[in-house]
């Protein structure tokens, strides 16, 4: 298991450069530059050019791919092109909200979501189930800055119990952070909730049609401890990926929710520096989320492997 | 039949019939913005002052046509690689792996604008992109069950016999496979709806003034501010779509997890 | 996302009639409002602004975009502001005179001002902050500056300043919002010091901001709150609904339909400014079938332009008639043709191009312009009926400026209001313009312009700009079917508050104009 973890990391840092390498070139092939985007479209030739020519933008893009390359491996991230500050000084309070709200809906829907699952399956068919069911296909339905909205509308504009924008700042209590995160996380939970209920129930059916399952029945095993110790340990496998392809998601995709609630995250900084063709930017924030992706892919493996043991020989 | 049956073939009958079912043309101008419903525009007007209804019909000829396509597409490529890297393991897999680890990482924005750089717009690009970007998801997950289920002894035996891979994936895999990856069609068939609007929102896909539900949502979104129901129209078709392409699953799934059933 | 408004520069001319006013609240807000934290909140102006990125700077070389600007304006102050009636008015310059022929200016610079840290504005400031923006520097408003030959100091109260071309409206070119004044020699922009109401105390870009007031400012009835938020919100049902939920005080950048739910609503207030910003689908007159102007011309009568100004801006603007004057500007030709909507006319022209039909592609993205998309859909169905198909093709915002503007031979596109006439013709229709999107280039339009720039008696110019719109109008490929208001919205609580005359919440000086009752 040792190795294999050492392997995966190597794997993964190969993964996080072929990643640095796609971002820095498919941006650079974008129409526009920087200096295009500082001085925005009634910017003189001249001005353009003394702006490209202090950022060394005339060199060509593989050069420049090296030179930040090379900074990288020295741990300098460098600095951001459109307003010359540092990025990670730039990244690191955005990413850390981003985890907050990533973590705190992670915390809420994971095993919200696992019990709905297992709760559905073991009476599937029944009132329970279909209402779980038709609770989660109505959420995937609706458009997540939509789930925003109607939200927003309903506990901030009408009952005016909880606030409409999500910016934290420094001085906030910690009361004051959970009152301003508590409709994004809700928001996210119900956006990812359908995912993994479904998967979890699904998982769960197909392992109950088993005849070991049959089996235990009929050796008088209570359902719920069939569900807990039989079923879920060998439907593991799915709900692992399912859970983790979500948790990916809510640190990565959750750009829409940003926007409708104004949270300060990486995603909209990801967005913003796309936009400015910021090169350091747009890799160091995709550095970051590749970083997430592969972590998440590797704790699943092993996961999975730490509960099914026949994974471990393969 | 079932509930969920009729829904979706309703659905399915306007996607077919579309320009002979809509009382009016998809681009025409009726009437009002939001204006409500009447004897002659029966779900009322959009953001633009088209018929509601109309715009309906034709987003589902629209939607539902590109959503089918991109979800076999994602589905078929995500399973096939999927098992293929689960049986085959070593490199297969590593080198699978890293590349969907790649594409999952790079964030939607800019794959879309990358591949509008590249091969510009049409309707083929965009199904093969959708496809592409959403099987990353299905081999995930097709990969995770594909594991558990090759070391097992059954497997190890067909193996001993002399069974192909194909055969092992077809006929030992893939039966045990099924109710999971079943769930996972029914759902991506609804996540690849709302992200045909994403993507047609940035500027790839479908084109003014072609109607589709997930950007109808957002295009009258704004009405709910004024206590109108505008948005509410094209979300509920996509539930009503959701929920009855995802019963018939369960139904599907229902039937197979009977004890005894293998 | 919002469009790029402030990447334009702006237009007015001399006199300029007020806009409807606002809707003034009686009730008292009901408080639902959630304390935002951090700091003194009494009397604190809370601002929620579309125009914020998490890569600005408060350097004035950079300002492409509201938020900024907004804050530039309350720590630093400009040469000359322009008043709600669009009349350049002193700021740190006190006084002007120009020369017999309109080359030469001379400049009284405002005694006994000090900057935040104590040092007094001298003349060596006012040419440094100028000089920031011309020759070799990486400044959004080179253009702005580029008719400046020559810049001294006279004495140690005047300035004199030396152009190329003769220029009538000099002091309105100079409000420019980029033209702020910081003493000789600065350059720390992330601490900008400035001779405005307020102090930086905290910058966030792209996400807030917050200043101080200093105490002592020198402009009469300014300055009247003690701190000034700045929150960016991109999305405009977020910024609604911080308005409707009590997180802020004043919004900018509202639609025409939350314009009239806000109206109904007393705890509410809605400022509709007339700025002369407009929307424009430009035809590159360089390439075919733009080329010939009977072309340009069915293409400008196929358009229902009164449906656009229903439908997308819900009645908040004017009908434009394809030349970028509007008409509540005292040089506006009242003799234009009306190219209102007449899809006979259009195949009549069509038939002098020698044509039966038209098949063009028009790209548009919403960052070309509020509602850009839903313009263009529209056009699509009205052109139809004059035997033009018009394919609408959506293209990201992302890049629109610099893929598809001045690249695609019709396209979406906008400009906002300027301060002076010139302005808004050098910036799209001389020939020597950068920024010509449509590529009409006509010696004789660029010399009545230019004579009618450095024209003194305002009778004369009135003739000389009316031949210029007739000539826009008529042969130009410009197709201007709107102009659009700036509306805004804020609490009844906010007092003072008055429509501009250039871009909106005050000229971008809201900070220092209103006050909280």
């Amino acid at each position: 298991m040792r190795g294999l973890i050492a392997a995966r990391v190597g794997m993964g840092f190969l993964t996080l450069a072929v990643i640095s390498a796609l971002l820095f070139f498919a941006t650079d092939c974008l129409p526009g530059d920087v200096a295009a985007a500082l001085l925005g479209p009634q910017a003189t030739p001249e001005a353009l050019a003394t702006i490209r020519a202090s950022l060394r933008l005339g060199e060509p893009a593989g050069l420049r791919y090296v030179h930040w390359l090379a900074a990288v491996l020295h741990g300098d991230f460098g600095r951001s092109l459109a307003t010359g500050r540092s990025v990670v000084a730039m990244l690191r309070p955005r990413f850390q909200n981003t985890l907050a709200l990533a973590g705190l809906a992670a915390i809420v829907a994971v095993p919200l979501a696992l019990g709905l699952g297992v709760a559905a399956a073991m009476r599937a068919g029944g009132r329970l189930d279909r209402a779980v069911s038709t609770l989660c296909l109505l959420t995937i339905s609706v458009p997540e800055f939509f789930i925003g909205y109607l939200l927003i509308l309903l506990f901030s504009v009408q009952l005016g119990w909880l606030p409409s924008l999500a910016v934290l700042h420094g001085g906030m209590s910690l009361a004051q952070r959970l009152g301003a995160i508590t409709l994004p996380t809700i928001t996210l939970v119900l956006v990812v909730l359908a995912h993994m209920v479904r998967m979890t129930r699904a998982a769960i059916l197909s392992v109950m049609s088993a005849p070991y399952i049959e089996m235990a029945l009929l050796k008088g095993l209570t359902r719920g401890s069939l569900v807990l110790r039989h079923a879920l340990p060998n439907a593991a496998a799915p709900i692992i990926a399912v859970v983790a392809l979500n948790l990916g998601y809510l640190v990565v995709g959750v750009v829409v929710v940003e926007v409708v609630f104004v949270y300060p995250g990486a995603g909209q900084l990801m967005v913003d520096a796309v936009g400015k063709r910021d090169l350091p930017l747009v890799q160091a924030c995709g550095l970051a989320f590749a970083a997430t992706y592969v972590g998440l892919n590797l704790v699943a493996d092993i996961v999975a492997m730490l509960v099914n043991p026949r994974l471990r020989r393969a | 039949m079932s509930r969920s049956a009729v829904v979706v073939a309703i659905i399915l009958t306007a996607a077919l019939f579309a320009p002979w079912l809509a009382p009016y043309g998809e681009a025409q101008f009726v009437g009002g913005v939001w204006d409500p419903p009447s004897v002659r525009h029966l779900l009322g007007t959009d953001n633009l002052g088209r018929d509601m209804l109309t715009r309906l019909i034709f987003g589902a000829r629209n939607t539902v046509s590109i959503a089918g396509l991109a979800t076999t597409l994602a589905v078929g490529l995500g399973v096939a690689l999927g098992f293929l890297a689960a049986a085959l393991g070593g490199w297969v897999d590593a080198l699978v792996s890293r590349g969907v680890e790649i594409l999952l990482s790079i964030p939607v924005l800019i794959s879309a604008l990358m591949v509008l750089a590249a091969l510009g717009n049409s309707l083929a690009v965009l199904i093969a992109t959708i496809g592409l970007l959403e099987s990353t998801r299905v081999y995930t997950i097709a990969r995770a069950i594909a594991r558990t289920i090759v070391v097992r002894e059954f497997v190890a035996a067909a193996r001993l016999r002399g069974e192909g891979l194909v055969w092992v994936l077809a006929r030992e895999i893939l039966p045990n496979a099924l109710p999971a990856l079943a769930a996972e069609t029914g759902l991506r068939f609804s996540f690849i709806f709302l992200f045909i609007a994403s993507l047609s929102f940035l500027g790839l896909g479908i084109q003014p003034p072609a109607a589709d539900w997930g950007s109808m949502v957002r295009e009258n979104a704004p009405a709910i501010n004024f206590g109108l129901i505008a948005p509410l129209y094209p979300a509920t078709a996509i539930a009503l779509l959701t929920i009855g392409v995802n019963r018939l699953v369960d139904r599907y799934l229902a039937a197979e997890s009977r004890p005894g059933a293998a | 996302m919002s469009p790029p408004l402030a990447r334009r520069e702006f237009l007015r001319a001399a006199a300029l009639c007020g806009a409807a006013g606002a809707v003034g609240g009686m009730a008292s807000l009901s408080g639902c409002a959630v304390p935002d934290g951090g700091g003194d909140t009494t009397g604190m102006l809370r601002i929620g602004m579309a125009g914020g990125s998490t890569s600005d700077s408060l350097d004035p070389r950079t300002y492409v975009d509201w938020m900024p600007i907004n804050i530039g304006y309350q720590l630093m102050n400009g040469l000359v502001e322009i008043d709600a009636e669009g009349r350049a008015v002193p700021e740190l310059l006190e006084s002007w005179e120009p020369e017999g022929d309109a080359r030469v200016w001379t400049f009284k610079l405002r005694q006994g001002i000090v900057f935040h840290n104590g040092k007094s504005l001298t003349p060596e400031d006012v040419i440094y902050s100028i000089n920031l923006h011309r020759g070799r520097t990486p400044s959004a408003a080179q253009a702005v500056v580029e008719n400046i030959v020559a810049l001294r100091k006279l004495d140690a109260t005047r300035i004199q300043i030396t152009l190329a071309g003769a220029d009538a409206e000099l002091p309105a070119t100079l409000s420019d919002y980029r033209l702020l004044v910081v003493p000789d020699g600065f350059e720390d922009w992330a601490h900008p010091i400035g001779t405005g109401g307020y102090t930086l105390e905290v910058f966030e870009p792209g996400v807030r901001c917050i200043t101080r007031k200093v105490g002592g400012y020198w402009k009469p009835n300014a300055a009247h709150v003690e701190a000034i938020q700045v929150l960016s919100i991109g999305d405009a049902i977020a910024r609604t609904n911080a308005l409707i939920s009590g997180q802020v005080d004043v919004i900018n950048r509202i639609d025409g339909r939350t314009a009239d739910l806000m109206r109904r609503n007393p705890r509410f207030q809605v400022i509709r400014s007339q700025t002369g910003q407009y929307a424009v689908f430009a035809m590159n007159c360089e390439a075919e079938p733009y080329a010939n102007a009977d072309i340009r011309l069915a293409l400008k009568y196929a358009i229902d332009r009164e449906r656009l100004l229903k439908t997308v801006l819900n009645g908040y603007g004017t009908v434009g008639n394809d030349q970028p004057i509007p008409p509540n500007n005292p040089y506006f030709a009242k003799d234009l043709a009306a190219h209102t909507y007449d899809p006979d006319k259009a195949r009549h022209h069509l038939r002098k191009a020698g044509r039966e039909r038209l098949d063009v592609a028009l790209d548009v993205s919403d960052a070309a312009f509020f509602g850009a998309l839903d313009a263009a859909i529209l056009y699509q169905g009205a052109a139809a009926e004059a035997g033009i198909t018009l394919h609408v093709r959506r293209r990201p915002a992302d890049g629109y400026w610099s893929a598809v503007w001045m690249q695609a031979p019709f396209c979406g596109s906008y400009s906002d209001g300027r301060t002076t006439v010139d302005g808004a013709l050098a910036k799209a229709y001389k020939s020597t313009s950068a920024s010509n999107e449509t590529r009409w280039r006509r010696p004789e339009f660029d010399r009545l312009a230019n004579l009618a720039r450095g024209e003194l008696d305002p009778a004369r110019r009135r003739e000389l700009y009316g031949v210029c719109q007739h000539m826009i109008c008529d042969d130009g490929g410009a197709l201007i079917p709107l102009f659009m208001d700036h509306i805004e919205a804020g609490s009844d609580k906010v007092r003072g508050w008055q429509p501009s005359a250039i871009y909106d919440l005050m000229g971008q000086r809201i900070g220092e104009r209103v006050w909280l009752a």
